[in-house]
């Protein structure tokens, strides 16, 4: 239990203490909430599916979410050159819980940031529809990070540097993000493209978010957190598994 | 005296490649133990399997009594680290490094605040102890790593090249604590170095390996004598040649030449 704390701990000092990694992971949410949500809004509008900013939002806290979680995972590979990782490899715990103690701290780093991103989403005009659905809300940002937390310290733990990271984006992050419906409504796109969203653990994250948030969604909620909680659990599950194996 | 680090017969395989070749020995409790080798050696391999980090493929260990593979907890209690490359986490105070790896040792908090006290004094660093590790000199950042390597009392501490890169001020300070630890608390010391000087005057055990085999142990006196020479340094070319070897640039290397601007870039 105190090695999960203090594997906690380290994280969320890290984060609170990096002002520029705060401001700066805020940078790309802002610019895909004013460029898409005001530059489609229109757009969006006439072809009868209402406010796109608010239709947005959710999906911009879900980018927000998945990227920083996922970063937090592979910070395990920066432990791992720059030494760090060595010293609670010779403590005398078990890897499975500094595994966890690092992906539940890199989870609550990643909420706290879809947190911010929810308040800037408001200064943009964004509201929710009940404030007792932000609470709810929240839940289903950590259930999202931790997910993603635990697939960044998967991969980290398949990888020895950052040779493979460019990889790892523009295969994996970037087509989460991007199939995931974060961007456009499921509702009536191609039978090709449905499939390979259902397939996105993130489209069920955003999915759950935009129903407490906004009051709208396309798959049952049941489904949505069925699907987090058991992707969650596997992935933790993997996770635990690769970095367990690390040999250094 | 008892034996308190007991190898044997251990091997290393990757794949074909054979790091370490079926080596015995053994190091006695208060020993102060060099073990030197050029680079590629087997020095690091042998120093990752008698620390857990890695298994043998062959032979047995055993470190206070207790086999790193099967009672790695155990092993791990006995003995602290001080790792070639830094391992802090250089985000955090000194105070902080100190703190996380008490509680990864399980030290209770209210004897972990004294320790450190006394350790941060030992080391010299008191005064620095809410400092970020980032902001220190490679030399406290040795002294650091070695007062957290003695935090959880060990019976034994590894150093692995404990002075690369450091000057003679701090290097003969360094040294000093390390001999007086020795003396007061008779923690067993198993260093490598290629300061030949260092290991002649510190080590009252050497042991000196190359391409995996353990080729001479002994005093560094015996040494001496086996090769008819004055000097661990020339005792130590005579035995190994004088053939430079070249180890492969690691992919940490590289790493860590891009550090800096990564750094720069994204953390700060």
């Amino acid at each position: 239990m105190r090695t999960i704390y203090i594997m906690w701990q380290r994280e969320v000092k890290r984060f609170v203490r990096s002002k520029s990694r705060i401001v700066g992971s805020l940078g790309q949410p802002i610019l895909f909430l004013v460029a898409l949500g005001y530059g489609l809004g229109p757009v969006f509008a006439k072809a009868g599916q209402g406010n796109y900013l608010e239709f947005l939002a959710p999906g911009i806290i879900g980018m927000s979410i998945i990227f920083s979680a996922i970063f937090n995972g592979m910070q395990v590979i920066w432990d791992r050159q720059f030494g760090f990782l060595k010293e609670t490899m010779v403590a005398p715990v078990s890897r499975l819980s500094i595994m966890f103690g690092r992906t539940i701290g890199g989870a609550t780093v990643a909420s706290a940031q879809g947190v911010l991103v929810l308040l800037i989403a408001m200064l943009a005009g964004f509201r929710p529809i009940s404030w007792i659905g932000v609470v709810p809300a929240i839940i289903m940002m950590f259930l999202i990070a931790l997910l993603f937390s635990s697939l960044g310290i998967m991969v980290a733990s398949l990888l020895k540097d950052m040779q493979g990271f460019q990889l790892i984006m523009n295969f994996l992050v970037m087509p989460l993000f991007f199939l995931s419906g974060a961007l456009f409504p499921l509702d009536n796109v191609p039978a090709a493209l449905l499939i390979v969203a259902r397939c996105d653990p993130l489209s069920y994250g955003v999915d759950a978010l935009r129903y407490f948030l906004i009051g709208s969604s396309t798959f049952p909620l049941a489904l949505d957190i069925g699907v987090l909680v058991l992707v969650s659990a596997l992935f933790l599950g993997l996770g635990s598994y690769f970095f367990s194996k690390i040999q250094i | 005296m008892a034996t308190i680090i007991d190898v044997k017969n251990l091997t290393k395989k990757f794949g074909d490649f054979v790091a370490v070749n079926d080596i015995s020995f053994s190091v006695e409790a208060g020993d102060i133990f060099a073990f030197l080798g050029p680079n590629g050696a087997g020095k690091s391999t042998t120093i990752k399997m008698l620390t857990t980090l890695s298994h043998p493929t062959k032979g047995t260990i055993l470190i206070n009594g207790f086999n790193p593979v099967t009672n790695s907890d155990a092993a791990r209690h006995s003995f602290g680290i001080v790792f070639q490359d830094p391992s802090l986490d250089e985000d955090l105070t000194a105070l902080e490094n100190l703190k996380l790896h008490g509680a990864l040792y399980g030290v209770p908090t209210d004897i972990l605040k004294t320790r450190i006290d006394e350790l941060l004094a030992l080391v010299e660093l008191s005064d620095r102890k809410n400092d970020f590790v980032k902001d220190f000199s490679g030399g406290m950042k040795r002294r650091l790593e070695i007062a957290r390597g003695l935090l959880h009392h060990p019976k034994i501490i590894f150093l692995d090249e404990p002075t690369l890169g450091l000057d003679p001020q701090t290097r003969n300070h360094l040294w000093s604590y390390v001999q007086k630890l020795n003396e007061d608390e008779g923690i067993t010391v198993f260093f490598t170095t290629h300061y030949m000087e260092e290991a002649e005057r510190v080590a009252k055990r050497v042991a000196i390996i190359d391409h995996g085999t353990i080729i001479a142990q002994g005093t560094s006196e015996e040494l001496l004598q086996q090769t008819s020479t004055s000097t661990l340094e020339e005792a130590f070319l005579k035995l190994t040649g004088n053939a430079i070897r070249d180890e492969a640039s690691s992919s940490t290397d590289k790493m860590r030449q891009n550090h800096g601007m990564w750094r720069g870039g994204n953390r700060r």
